[in-house]
C-alpha cells in the first residue's frame, strides 16, 4: 500500500495544496537569471566539436588528424580507437549484449550523424574549424532504412555480431483471445503508423566536466533528465560511483524525456580526465537533430479488434513494430510500458500483444514523454473510431459503452496492473459539455454544407503514472530491476527556517514549488518561506529522476513523509515538556498546545530551540536537531512478473478526454484546429497552475506529432529534416486556444490523493486530432492513419478521393 | 596567427559596453560570452526558434543571425534590461509569474522581448495579435496558453497604471 498520512489532513481543508500559487522557479527565469549548462563558465574550460559520419553504414578505413591538431588552439582529437578501449560500452536494458554502443564509432559507422571523432579546442569556433580538417576515409556498406525490410532474412545487419536486426521480440496473451475472436460477431483490422518525431526541447543537450586529480573526482554539470545517470557515467568511465559528482542544480531547458545524454557525458568526462582540463560540449542544433540520439518512437501498429453488434469490445490484438535506430539504451522499453494500460480505459477481457524492436541505420531513439503510451493510445483510439464507423454508431456511444465504470475501480486489467481510481464517463461528459457538443455538431454540419471538410474528434486516454520499472523484467527476464525509489530530506534549522532537499534535476516541472507546497501543507507553515535545494549525486538520497510522471507521487510523498516525521518530533517534544500524552497535543501552524488547555502552549520557536540547543529538555531517544529523511518505493510495485506474464506496473492512472474540431480547406488541404477542449483528471492537483501548464504543453507536443513533426529519411539514409526549416515545431499560430476542464478522482494510494501528470495532453492529443481529421474526410470516403498527417499527405488523400469519384 | 579583432561599442540595457570581437562572432555569442549577459539563449542558430531575440533600437531581432560588428553603435535591450530601474521585475515579467507563463524558462527571455515589443505598439492586443507577435518564438513547455493570458494580464495592468497615473495628474 502507498504511504498515506493520517486522516487529520482533510482534502476539503487543504491550506496550500490545490490553490493558485506563484512558483518558486519563475522569478529567476523571467529576469534572465536561470543557470543552464551553457551559462556555466569553468576557468580554463575547453570546447568540443564533433566529426560526424555522412554515411548510414560504412567501415572506417582511416582517420587523419594531423591537419586538425596543427591548428592553433586545438588540444586534442579523440577517435573511437582510443576511446572505446578505455571506456566500457553504454548500458542497454534489453538482452542484446552484442549491440554495443559507445560515444564514438568503433571501426564502423551505423547511421548518418554518428560521432566519429571529437575535437577539443580553446573555443567552439576553433574546434569546428579543426573538425573540418579531420580526414576520415570510409568504405560504405549496405544499409537498411525501412523497419519492415530490416526484420526480413537477408537484410543488411546493423550489428552483425547480434545476428539479426531484431533487438526485442515478445508475444503476450492475456485472457481467452482466440475464443473472443471466434465468438465475436464483428472483427476489423487496421494499420496505424506513428511517425518518427520527438519532443525536441529548445535547449539542446549540454555537459561540462572537470577532473580534480588531487581529489580523484569528476564533477559533471549537465542538462540532464535521466535515471541512474551518475552511476552509468561512472561505470562507463571505469570509475567508482563515488568518484563522480553530478551537480543537479543546473536548470534544464526542457526535456520531456529525451535529455539522456549519457553518450555525451562519457565522452566529455573521458576528455576532461584525459586532458586534465575542464571540457564542455553543447550540441548545436544540427548535432542535436542527427547525432544527439533523441528521436522518439517510430512505430507501426497492426491492430485487430473483435466486437459485438452493439459495440461491446470483446478482444484486441496489437502487433507493434518499433524502429529504434542503430543503437539502443532504454528505448525498446517504450514497447513495454504500455502493457500497464494495454486496453486503455476500456473493458476488454482478452488481449494479445506482439511488440518487436528493430534496428535500422538511423539515429537512435531515446525515451520520449509517455514512454510509448502516446503512440499506443493513438492506435487504440483510431481502432475505436473504426469500430464506430463500421457499426454506424457515434464514436462517443461506443466509448461510453466500453469505458470502465466508476464503480468498477480498482480495476484489474488482463495484463496484471490495477487501475487505482477514475470516473471516465464524467470526464468525457464534462469535456463534451464544455465544448457544447450538440452545437458543435451543428457547426460542423454547417461548415460541410458551405463546402469545407470539417470533423470532430474524440479521444479517451489513460496517463499511467508513478514511474517504476515493472516492464523491465517483463521484456528482459535477465533484468531483475524492481526498485524505483525516491526520497527527500527536510530540515529545520536553528533559526526555525525550513529547507527541503531533493536529489535530482528538473526541467520545468516546478519541483521546488511541489516540495515546498507539500512540506508547508504538512507542517502548516508558509511554503513561500520554505527553501528547496538540490543535493549533488554524492550527497543525495536515491532518486530515479522525474520520469513516468512520478514526481507528484514519489517526491511529493517523500517530502510529506519527511515533513510528517518532523511534525511528529515536534509533537513529542511538546508532550514531553507540557507533561501530557502525545495524543493530547494539538498541533497548529507549528505551535503545540494541550487539547482543551490552550494556555498550555509551546511555540514553534520554543520547540526549535529545544530541538537544537536544549537536550536537557528533549524526550529520551529522539535525535537532536530537527531533520528527517524519507525514502520509499513506488506504491504497489516491486514484484517480478508472474509465469503468465502478468505484472503490476504503474500505480496510478490519470485520464484525459479530448474533443477537437478541425476544418480543412478542400482546395489547399490546410487543417485548422478551431476548437479544443481537454477534460482532465489527475486526482488532487498539488499546484493547479503547474498541472495545467504541462497539459497545455503536452497538447502542443501532440499537435506537432499529429500534424507537423517528422524525422524524415531518404532511401540513402540521410535525415532530410535536420533543421527547424524542415522539422516543424508548432508555434502560437498552430496551437489553438485550449480549454481544460478538471475533474478529480483521488488516488487511494498516495499521500494527498494526487496522481502524476507530466505527460498529460501529449497522450491524448494525437489520437483526437487523427480522429477529427478522419471524421472530416469521412464524407469523401477518404482516410489517413499515418502520423504526422502533414499538409501534403492530406492534400494527396483529398486529391485521391476526388479523382476516384470522377 | 589569430583572428583580427574589431572594437564594438554597444549600448546594452542603457550601459555602454565595449568588446573586441572577430567579425564572425554573432551578436548572441557576444552578449553571452563577452559581456556575460547569459539571459539571452541559443536554440537553433538559424533564426527560427526565437530564443535569442533581443531588441535592436527597440525592434525585436534574432541575435543569432546578426554579427556583433553589425550592432556597433546601436542600442541593444536584453531580458536583463526589462526590469524596472530599481531591479524589480517589470509588469510584463510579473504577469508572466502570476499566470505561470513559463516552465523551463529557456524560451522565456525571447518571449518577453517579443511581448514587450508588441505592447509598445499595441496597448490592448487581442489574442490573435498576441499569437502573431509571439509566433516567431517557439516554446515546447507551455503550449502558449498561459503566455497569451500573461500578456493580456500585463496589458490590462499597464492600462490601469496609465489611467491611475492620468488620474493622479488631473
Amino acid at each position: 500500500m502507498g504511504f498515506k498520512l493520517k486522516t487529520d489532513l482533510n482534502p476539503q481543508n487543504f491550506r496550500y495544496i490545490g490553490k493558485h500559487r506563484r512558483t518558486k522557479e519563475d522569478p529567476r527565469f523571467v529576469t534572465g537569471r536561470g543557470r543552464y549548462v551553457a551559462d556555466i563558465a569553468l576557468a580554463g574550460m575547453k570546447h568540443v566539436a564533433l566529426v560526424a559520419s555522412p554515411y548510414p553504414s560504412a567501415r572506417i578505413l582511416s582517420i587523419k588528424t594531423d591537419a586538425a591538431l596543427a591548428l592553433p588552439g586545438v588540444h586534442y582529437v579523440l577517435t573511437g580507437e582510443e576511446f572505446c578501449a578505455a571506456t566500457d560500452a553504454l548500458a542497454i536494458g534489453v538482452d542484446a549484449p552484442k549491440v554495443a554502443r559507445y560515444s564514438l564509432a568503433n571501426g564502423v559507422v551505423r547511421y548518418a550523424g554518428e560521432w566519429v571523432a571529437a575535437v577539443v579546442a580553446d573555443t567552439r569556433a576553433i574546434a569546428e574549424d579543426a573538425a573540418e580538417l579531420v580526414e576520415v576515409e570510409y568504405e560504405p556498406t549496405p544499409h537498411v532504412i525501412d523497419p519492415e525490410e530490416a526484420v526480413k532474412d537477408g537484410s543488411p545487419l546493423v550489428h552483425p555480431a547480434h545476428g539479426s536486426n531484431v533487438i526485442l521480440k515478445k508475444h503476450f496473451k492475456w485472457g481467452p483471445v482466440e475464443d473472443a475472436f471466434a465468438r465475436a460477431k464483428h472483427k476489423l483490422s487496421l494499420r496505424a503508423v506513428w511517425g518518427r518525431s520527438s519532443t525536441v526541447p529548445i535547449e539542446t543537450f549540454g555537459v561540462a566536466a572537470q577532473w580534480d586529480a588531487g581529489q580523484q573526482i569528476l564533477d559533471i554539470w549537465a542538462s540532464i533528465q535521466m535515471p541512474k545517470f551518475p552511476d552509468q557515467a561512472a561505470r562507463a568511465l571505469r570509475l567508482p560511483g563515488n568518484a563522480v559528482r553530478v551537480h543537479f542544480d543546473v536548470d534544464v531547458g526542457g526535456s520531456y524525456g529525451v535529455k539522456r545524454g549519457i553518450k555525451h557525458t562519457v565522452l566529455v568526462g573521458y576528455l576532461a580526465k584525459r586532458l586534465g582540463m575542464p571540457v564542455r560540449l553543447i550540441e548545436d542544433r544540427l548535432e542535436n537533430m542527427r547525432g544527439g540520439d533523441m528521436h522518439g518512437p517510430d512505430r507501426i501498429f497492426d491492430m485487430q479488434i473483435a466486437f459485438d453488434h452493439d459495440g461491446t469490445l470483446r478482444g484486441l490484438k496489437i502487433r507493434a513494430l518499433d524502429d529504434v535506430g542503430a543503437y539502443a539504451g532504454r528505448s525498446p522499453f517504450q514497447l513495454g510500458k504500455p502493457v500497464t494500460a494495454i486496453c486503455g480505459p476500456y473493458r476488454i477481457a482478452a488481449i494479445e500483444y506482439e511488440p518487436t524492436a528493430v534496428l535500422t541505420n538511423k539515429t537512435p531513439e531515446e525515451a520520449v514523454r509517455g514512454f510509448g503510451q502516446a503512440p499506443t493510445n493513438f492506435a487504440l483510439e483510431r481502432t475505436i473510431d473504426c469500430v464506430a464507423r463500421h457499426l454506424k454508431m457515434n464514436p462517443i456511444e461506443v466509448r461510453r459503452k466500453n469505458l470502465i465504470r466508476k464503480e468498477e475501480f480498482p480495476y484489474l486489467i488482463p495484463s496484471g496492473s490495477t487501475y487505482d481510481s477514475g470516473d471516465y464517463h464524467t470526464v468525457l461528459d464534462k469535456a463534451l459539455n464544455a465544448i457544447d457538443y450538440p452545437a458543435l455538431v451543428k457547426e460542423r454540419d454547417s461548415a460541410r454544407r458551405a463546402g469545407k471538410l470539417a470533423g470532430i474528434g474524440i479521444s479517451a486516454c489513460l496517463e499511467p503514472n508513478g514511474g517504476n520499472s515493472g516492464f523491465e523484467p517483463l521484456l528482459n527476464p535477465k533484468n531483475d530491476t524492481t526498485t524505483w525509489m525516491d526520497s527527500c530530506v527536510v530540515r529545520v534549522d536553528l533559526s526555525g527556517a525550513i529547507t527541503g532537499v531533493m536529489g535530482t534535476s528538473s526541467s520545468g516541472q516546478g519541483h521546488e514549488t511541489l516540495v515546498s507546497t507539500v512540506i508547508g501543507e504538512v507542517l502548516e507553515r508558509e511554503p513561500g518561506d520554505i527553501r528547496v535545494v538540490r543535493a549533488d549525486s554524492l550527497q543525495a538520497l536515491p532518486s530515479n529522476s522525474p520520469v513516468g510522471s512520478r514526481m507528484a507521487i514519489m517526491l511529493g510523498g517523500a517530502a510529506a513523509g519527511a515533513a510528517r516525521k518532523i511534525k511528529d518530533t515536534l509533537i513529542e517534544i511538546a508532550a514531553h515538556n507540557l507533561k501530557c500524552t502525545i495524543e493530547s497535543i494539538e498541533y497548529s501552524e507549528g505551535n503545540a498546545s494541550v487539547r482543551g488547555h490552550p494556555d498550555q502552549r509551546m511555540t514553534w520557536d520554543e520547540l526549535i530551540a529545544i530541538a537544537h540547543r536544549k537536550i536537557h529538555q528533549m524526550p529520551p531517544g529522539i535525535e537532536p536537531g530537527l531533520q528527517a529523511k524519507f525514502v520509499w518505493e513506488v506504491p504497489t510495485g516491486g514484484k517480478l512478473p508472474a509465469a503468465d506474464n502478468t505484472v503490476q506496473i504503474y500505480p496510478c492512472y490519470s485520464f484525459e478526454a479530448h474533443v477537437v474540431y478541425v476544418e480543412i480547406d478542400p482546395d489547399t488541404a490546410a487543417p485548422v484546429l478551431r476548437k479544443y477542449v481537454c477534460g482532465h483528471d489527475c486526482g488532487v492537483m498539488i499546484t493547479p497552475d503547474i498541472v495545467h501548464g504541462m497539459t497545455y504543453g503536452g497538447i502542443a507536443h501532440g499537435i506537432g506529432a499529429a500534424l507537423y513533426e517528422k524525422f524524415s529519411y531518404t532511401a540513402d539514409g540521410q535525415l532530410e529534416s535536420g533543421t527547424f526549416m524542415d522539422y516543424l515545431l508548432p508555434s502560437a499560430m498552430e496551437v489553438p486556444t485550449i480549454t481544460i476542464v478538471d475533474h478529480c478522482t483521488p488516488s487511494p494510494l498516495t499521500t494527498f490523493g494526487q496522481k502524476g501528470s507530466g505527460e498529460a495532453g501529449y497522450l491524448g492529443a494525437p489520437a483526437a486530432i487523427a480522429n477529427a481529421i478522419n471524421d472530416a474526410l469521412a464524407p469523401i470516403n477518404a482516410r489517413i492513419d499515418t502520423l504526422p498527417i502533414t499538409h501534403d499527405a492530406l492534400w494527396q488523400v483529398i486529391r485521391g478521393a476526388a479523382s476516384s469519384r470522377n | 596567427m589569430s583572428e583580427k579583432l574589431y572594437a564594438v561599442t554597444l549600448d546594452v540595457n542603457g550601459k555602454l559596453c565595449t568588446a573586441h570581437v572577430p567579425a564572425r562572432l554573432s551578436l548572441v555569442d557576444c552578449l553571452r560570452d563577452e559581456l556575460r549577459l547569459t539571459g539571452t539563449h541559443i536554440g537553433c542558430e538559424h533564426g527560427i526558434c526565437g530564443a535569442c531575440s533581443v531588441l535592436l533600437d527597440g525592434e525585436p531581432v534574432r541575435s543569432c543571425l546578426m554579427f556583433a560588428v553589425q550592432a556597433d553603435g546601436h542600442k541593444v535591450t536584453t531580458v536583463e534590461g526589462l526590469a524596472n530601474a530599481d531591479g524589480t521585475p517589470g509588469v510584463l515579467q510579473d504577469s508572466f509569474c502570476e499566470k505561470h507563463a513559463l516552465q523551463c524558462g529557456y524560451c522565456t527571455p525571447g518571449m518577453l522581448i517579443a511581448a514587450h515589443a508588441l505592447l509598445q505598439i499595441v496597448a490592448q492586443p487581442t489574442d490573435e495579435q498576441i499569437r502573431e507577435a509571439i509566433g516567431g518564438n517557439l516554446c515546447r513547455c507551455t503550449g502558449y496558453q498561459q503566455i497569451v493570458d500573461a500578456v493580456k494580464h500585463a496589458a490590462a495592468r499597464l492600462a490601469n497604471d496609465n489611467s491611475s497615473a492620468a488620474d493622479k495628474r488631473r
